[in-house]
This record gives C-alpha cells, sequence and structure tokens, in this order.
C-alpha cells in the first residue's frame, strides 16, 4: 500500500524554482488498478518518479508498505526498485545491443539468481506476453507492440509488487494500444498487482478502478 | 550477465570498439618499436665502443694532452730533417726514405708507473696499458744540385725566362709521398681487457706473452687488405721489420678495430723513444656496481689523468649513429608518449561520449535496481577489454614493425674518437699534419632491434591502464547518471 503525505516536489532550474508537485497526499491499497491523466507538464511523470522511488520528495513522505521512500538511501531504494517495482515506460527502453530474452534477463541481474534460472524465467515471461518464438530478436527486429511486451515482461519476470508505467502506449496505434492494454490488464488481475499508469488517453483510463488528475502539481479525484 | 552484456556491447557497437581500440594499438605499437630500436641502437653503441675499447672495459684512463708551449712546437710536430749526405741519389735526383714512430695524433703519453697505481686501487679486478702510436713514412724524390741552376744570370733571373728543367716532376720541383698507419702497443699476454679483447682472431695466432721483446705484429684483417699485407708478411714500422703473425677483425661485421698494427708494448716503447710511457689504461671493475669508486679512486690518485667510464664515451660515439641515439632518444620519446597521451584521451573522451550517448540506456538499467558499482563495473570492462584489444594489436604491429626493422636492417655509420680526444678541450689541434682530425675508428654497423619481454610486458600494462582509466572516467559519469533519467521522454 502507498501513502503520500503532503508530498511536493521542486526542481531548481538556473534560478527559477518549479514545483512540479503541491501538497499531495494519496493512499493507494494493494491491487488497485489506478490512471493518471493531465496536461503536459502537470507532474504526472514527477508523481511517478515518486512511487517508483526513483527520486526523493522536497517535502512530504512516500511509504511503500514498511519502508519511507523519502528517507532511505540510494543502495535501499535501489534493492525496493529490483525486487519490488516494475516499470513500462514509452519509449519501451531496451537496451539495443541486447536480444528480447537477453533484457528480460537484466532485471534478475540484480536479484543474484543464478543464469539458468535467469533464462529459464526470462522465456517463460516472453511466453506469457506472447514472444515465445521471439527469444533471440534484438529490439530493431522487433515491432513497437513487440518491443513493448519485452518491457512488459522485464518488469513482470521478477513478480513485483507494484507495476508503474508511464504512457505505455503513448508511442503505438491504436489497435496495438488495446492489445497492449488486454495483456497489462490481464497481467494485473491474475497476479494481483498494483497497477499505476499515466495516460493522456481517456480511452485508456477508463479501464482503471480508480482516475486521478494532476495539474499544475495538484492532485484531484476523478468522479 | 556481465559478459554477455560486455560481448553484446562491443560487438553492437563496432564502430566505437574500433575506434578506440586502433588507436590504443597505434600508441602501443609506436611505443613497442620505440623502445625496441632505442635498445637496437644501445647495442650498437655498445658494439662499437667494445670494438675500440674492448669488452668488458669500464673505465679507461687517458692524459689531457698540454697546449705545447710556445717555441717548443717542433718537439711536438712530425718532422722530417734531411742531412745533405742523406738519401741516395741517382741520375741527378736524390731519394729519401724516413719513418717516423710518434705518440698517435692527440694523444698524449704518460708514465707507465701509473698501471701499478690503478692497480692498487680498490675493486679493479684488470688493467691494461697501451701506447697508441702513429707511424709515418716519408717518400720523397729531390732534384740534385746539378740540376738545379747555380747562381743564375742577373738578367734572365729579372725576366724569369728560364725554368728549370728536369727533376722528379719534370719541372725541377720534387715529389713526396707521404704514408701512415695508427701502431697500438700492448702487452702481448694480457687480451682479458684491453682493445684486444674484442676483436676476433681471422687468421694465425693473437700475440702471446713470449712475443715480449720481438718484432711481431697482428694486424687489423682490413687494414692488411688494403696494404696487401698478410700472415707472413713483414710490415716496416719505422724502419723495422715486424713479422706479420696474426690477422684480427672487429666482432661486428665492418667495423674497424682500434689500430691497424699491433704490436709489443716494451717495443713500441723503445721504437718509438717513449721507453716507459703509454697513452691509455683499460681497467676492468671488480663488478658493475663498483665503477663510480673506481673511477672517483683513480682520479685521486692520478690528479693529472682523464678518467672516463663506458657512460661517459657513449658520448664520443659520432656519426649517423649518434643521429639514430639522438633521434630515438628525443623524437621517439616524444612522439610515443604525445601518441599514448592521444590515444587515452581518445579513449575517453569516446567512453564519456559513449556514456552519455547511453544516459537513458542506464538510467533504465538503475530504475530496474541495477547498482552504481555493477554499471560501473560494466563500462570500466567494456573500455578495459577495448584497451586490452588494442593492446593485443599493438602488439603484433610493433612486433611487425620490428621485424620489418630487423629484414631492411639499416646500416648505420659510428665513429669513436679514441680514448686519448674524449679528453676534449685543450687537445692541440696543431698536431700532426696540418692540424689533423682526432683519430676516429669508423665502423658501420647494422642496427637490430631486439624484442624483450618486458617491452611487451610494457605495452600491455599501458594498454591496461588505458582502458581502466577511461573506465574510471566513464565508470564516474555513470554512476553520476539519476535513475529518473530513464523516465526522460525522447524526441
Ligand atoms: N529534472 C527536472 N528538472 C527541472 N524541471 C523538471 C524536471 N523534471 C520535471 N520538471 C518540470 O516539472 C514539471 C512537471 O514535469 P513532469 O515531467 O512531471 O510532467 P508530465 O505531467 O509528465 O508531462 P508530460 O505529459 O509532458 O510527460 C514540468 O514543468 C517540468 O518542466
Ligand atoms: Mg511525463
Amino acid at each position: 500500500m502507498y501513502v503520500l503525505t503532503n508530498v511536493t516536489k521542486k526542481y531548481e532550474q538556473g534560478k527559477r524554482t518549479v514545483t512540479a508537485l503541491k501538497n499531495v497526499s494519496l493512499t493507494i491499497p494493494d491491487g488497485q488498478m489506478v490512471a493518471i491523466q493531465g496536461p503536459t507538464g502537470g507532474g504526472k511523470s514527477t508523481l511517478l518518479q515518486m512511487l517508483g522511488a526513483l527520486d526523493r520528495p522536497t517535502d512530504g513522505t512516500v511509504s511503500l508498505g514498511d519502508a519511507d521512500l523519502s528517507e532511505l538511501g540510494d543502495g535501499r531504494l535501489g534493492r525496493i526498485r529490483a525486487q519490488e517495482i516494475g516499470f513500462v515506460f514509452q519509449g519501451f527502453n531496451l537496451i539495443p545491443t541486447l536480444s528480447a530474452l537477453e533484457n528480460v534477463e537484466t532485471a534478475l541481474a540484480p536479484l543474484g539468481v543464478s543464469s539458468a534460472d535467469r533464462r529459464e524465467r526470462a522465456s517463460a515471461a516472453l511466453a506469457s506476453v506472447g514472444l515465445g518464438d521471439r527469444l533471440g530478436h534484438l529490439p530493431d527486429e522487433l515491432s513497437g507492440g513487440q518491443q513493448q511486451r519485452v518491457a512488459i515482461a522485464r518488469a513482470l519476470v521478477k513478480k513485483p509488487t507494484v507495476l508503474l508505467a508511464d504512457e505505455p502506449t503513448g508511442n503505438l496505434d491504436e489497435g496495438t494500444r488495446d492489445e497492449i492494454m488486454d495483456l497489462l490488464e490481464g497481467l494485473w488481475r491474475e497476479q494481483g498487482l498494483t497497477l499505476i499508469l499515466v495516460t493522456h488517453d481517456t480511452a485508456v483510463a477508463r479501464r482503471a478502478q480508480r482516475r486521478l488528475l494532476i495539474k499544475k502539481g495538484a492532485l484531484t479525484e476523478v468522479a | 550477465m556481465f559478459f554477455t552484456y560486455l560481448r553484446r556491447e562491443l560487438a553492437g557497437r563496432r564502430k566505437q570498439t574500433a575506434i578506440v581500440s586502433i588507436g590504443m594499438a597505434l600508441a602501443i605499437a609506436l611505443v613497442i618499436i620505440v623502445n625496441s630500436v632505442s635498445s637496437g641502437v644501445q647495442l650498437a653503441q655498445a658494439s662499437v665502443l667494445g670494438s675500440v675499447y674492448g669488452v668488458g672495459t669500464d673505465v679507461t684512463v687517458t692524459q689531457t694532452p698540454t697546449a705545447p708551449e710556445e717555441g717548443a712546437a717542433a718537439g711536438g710536430r712530425q718532422r722530417f730533417d734531411f742531412g745533405a749526405a742523406e738519401g741516395t741519389t741517382a741520375d741527378g735526383t736524390t731519394s729519401v726514405s724516413q719513418s717516423r714512430l710518434d705518440a698517435d695524433l692527440g694523444t698524449s703519453t704518460f708514465d707507465a708507473t701509473a698501471l701499478d697505481t690503478v692497480g692498487a686501487v680498490d675493486n679493479v679486478h684488470a688493467a691494461a696499458a697501451t701506447l697508441a702510436l702513429r707511424n709515418t713514412t716519408f717518400n720523397g724524390a729531390l732534384p740534385g744540385s746539378a740540376d738545379m741552376p747555380a747562381a743564375a744570370p742577373t738578367d734572365d733571373a729579372a725576366t724569369g725566362a728560364e725554368r728549370p728543367e728536369g727533376g722528379p716532376d719534370g719541372a725541377g720541383g720534387s715529389s713526396f709521398d707521404v704514408d701512415s698507419f695508427t701502431v697500438l702497443g700492448l702487452d702481448p699476454g694480457g687480451e682479458a681487457v684491453g682493445p684486444l679483447s674484442a676483436v676476433s682472431l681471422t687468421d694465425g695466432r693473437s700475440l702471446a706473452t713470449t712475443d715480449a721483446g720481438t718484432n711481431v705484429a697482428v694486424l687489423d684483417s682490413s687494414y692488411a687488405t688494403t696494404a696487401s699485407l698478410t700472415t707472413g708478411d713483414t710490415v716496416s714500422i719505422a724502419g723495422t721489420d715486424f713479422t706479420v703473425v696474426g690477422l684480427v677483425s672487429a666482432a661486428s661485421a665492418d667495423a674497424d678495430t682500434a689500430a691497424n698494427v699491433y704490436i709489443p708494448l716494451d717495443v713500441a716503447q723503445s721504437l718509438s723513444g717513449l721507453t716507459g710511457q703509454v697513452s691509455s689504461i683499460y681497467v676492468q671493475a671488480a663488478s658493475s656496481t663498483d665503477i663510480e669508486q673506481v673511477q672517483a679512486d683513480i682520479e685521486a690518485a692520478l690528479p693529472a689523468a682523464t678518467v672516463n667510464t663506458q657512460a661517459d664515451l657513449a658520448s664520443s660515439v659520432s656519426g649517423s649513429l649518434a643521429n639514430a641515439a639522438d633521434l630515438v632518444k628525443n623524437l621517439g620519446l616524444w612522439l610515443s608518449l604525445i601518441v599514448l597521451a592521444a590515444a587515452f584521451l581518445i579513449a575517453i573522451l569516446f567512453t564519456i561520449s559513449g556514456v552519455t550517448r547511453r544516459t537513458r540506456e542506464f538510467g533504465t538499467l538503475k530504475a530496474i535496481g541495477w547498482s552504481n558499482g555493477r554499471i560501473v563495473r560494466q563500462v570500466a570492462g567494456e573500455s578495459l577489454v577495448q584497451g586490452l584489444i588494442g593492446g593485443a594489436a599493438g602488439i603484433a604491429v610493433g612486433l611487425l614493425g620490428i621485424l620489418v626493422v630487423n629484414l631492411v636492417a639499416p646500416t648505420l655509420t659510428a665513429g669513436a674518437t679514441s680514448a686519448a680526444t674524449v679528453a676534449g678541450p685543450g687537445g692541440p689541434g696543431g698536431r700532426g699534419f696540418g692540424g689533423a682530425a682526432p683519430a676516429v675508428a669508423t665502423s658501420d654497423v647494422v642496427l637490430t632491434a631486439p624484442v624483450t619481454v618486458s617491452v611487451v610486458l610494457l605495452a600491455a600494462g599501458l594498454a591496461v591502464l588505458g582502458g581502466l582509466l577511461a573506465g574510471l572516467v566513464g565508470g564516474w559519469r555513470a554512476s553520476r547518471l539519476r535513475p529518473a533519467e530513464a523516465l526522460r521522454s525522447i524526441n
């Protein structure tokens, strides 16, 4: 469960201070599917960084389960990301020189999984996203939708408790978008994940149990 | 994962790998070649010095020639005085022939008791004295007094119309011919140290202890060829006939030995009138660590003497070998340092630009839980392997370059001025014929570039160093990237 209390995030840009998040308080119970919407520059990605233990707030606290993400050091945050949090990005963010299988394996590298185990779990994860026959392909040799499937397999292979996705369908056409959303929703249901996704797309947001709106750093619930 | 990722990166980013590796390879190859040629030049210098001073000579003792005092010039000059009754007269022409044996040009002699003094110095293993001489033979034909116009009529003298006729040059003049060669008197039994220790016997025998006091000579084989002499012939030195008992040649091909003719020291001393005098003492120290002490002690014991070590003598090597030595020492060293620095810089800059280009990649890996250490290791590993590839290629190219040098085997000429002239300033240029140049033993040395394990190890070490340096700088950059970079929107 996420509990955010009075979270404020400010960025220093030269002499100017940008307040990306203003006094955000929010509770997300385990297993919920949440969509975050809002205009560009509103603070969606910044909020996702707070939830994903990628950065610490300037003020306020962010806790995930027993861990206070606003207080922990880089090393501990890294371990929490490695064990509990899966990420899916708008640009897929696959490593271009690694094959699909090896890309998925990178998520298991920090967990000390043996190489045989790593291969087995990574190919199973790729099979579960429908890419069991594309293990040796490089990202360049895959379509956008297939690349995002590899990224989803990479996010889920470690069996995280939370899956965070920043515009996961932003770079995809409508047909592919629906396929990916079907896949994410299916996996969410299957694995009991907390799924938090940022989207511009109302059609995508409608699939979520709960919708949040961020404008100029301020958070509101959408009824 | 480490090796898979490493392999994929190096293979997947071939251009970057190639550029960094080629830069490193060039630098490493240059370092190897310069290093090897430089030790080749040193070997060549040592062999040139060896042919002049002998193998194992650590220190030479000579005396700085003093400038001839005013009015005493005649004493130092080579001069041929012919009395009116000298020579043979035939057909109105007087033929004269005279040989002189003097101390060699630019050498100065000193009392032979110095050898005992040197022998008494601590840590002197062996010492031998030599006397460097030059035999000069004057052959000439002068017009006889019969040909000379006696008291020429005064009116004719005014016009000078009547030219003398006859005489050896057909115009009433005279004809001269001066021939000279170097003679080295040495202890006939002492081969362990001194000029004859570096030569090889090509014919006959060398001088032996029993040769003391006898008129026997050993000839430099190239001089023997020029003078059409061989074992069993006789050679005339200062008008005395010597039996040629053997021929010697320098250990390195084409190089000359220290002198043209070698004779027993006592014979040399008495023939030249320099009884009890020597011109050089060759000293071998007990061990190479004693050389400085031996030099200092001899200098103290013989204040008037010039005491040189092999290192001092190396600077006396001249000719294209000396140019090569300078070139290698200066240009070669600086060039390889500059290229090495450039290669390191290229490796570092390319690694940094690679890390910058891969900002999102490293951000993503951090976002999915990779620690800084794991990412630094990855970046450093990539650079290290690039350095190693470059190092291996560089060693291969370097060895190939050395092979080419050895196949081409450039011949360098080297002159080593003989011991006494090393003394330098104050040397009387005026001695001898028209201030002739100091005696220089010229030799041709074939440059060989030896390969040593230490050079290859040095090259490998430099490659590792360059790779690690680039890797650490790149790794440090990567470690400073924020994991949030993963969420940076791509444009
Ligand atoms: N690292 C940063 N340094 C400075 N300012 C930043 C940084 N990251 C975000 N901002 C600023 O914070 C504000 C919120 O940015 P954020 O990326 O969270 O918006 P967003 O809602 O995700 O927008 P988009 O829909 O375009 O992705 C913006 O004004 C942005 O310029
Ligand atoms: Mg965003």
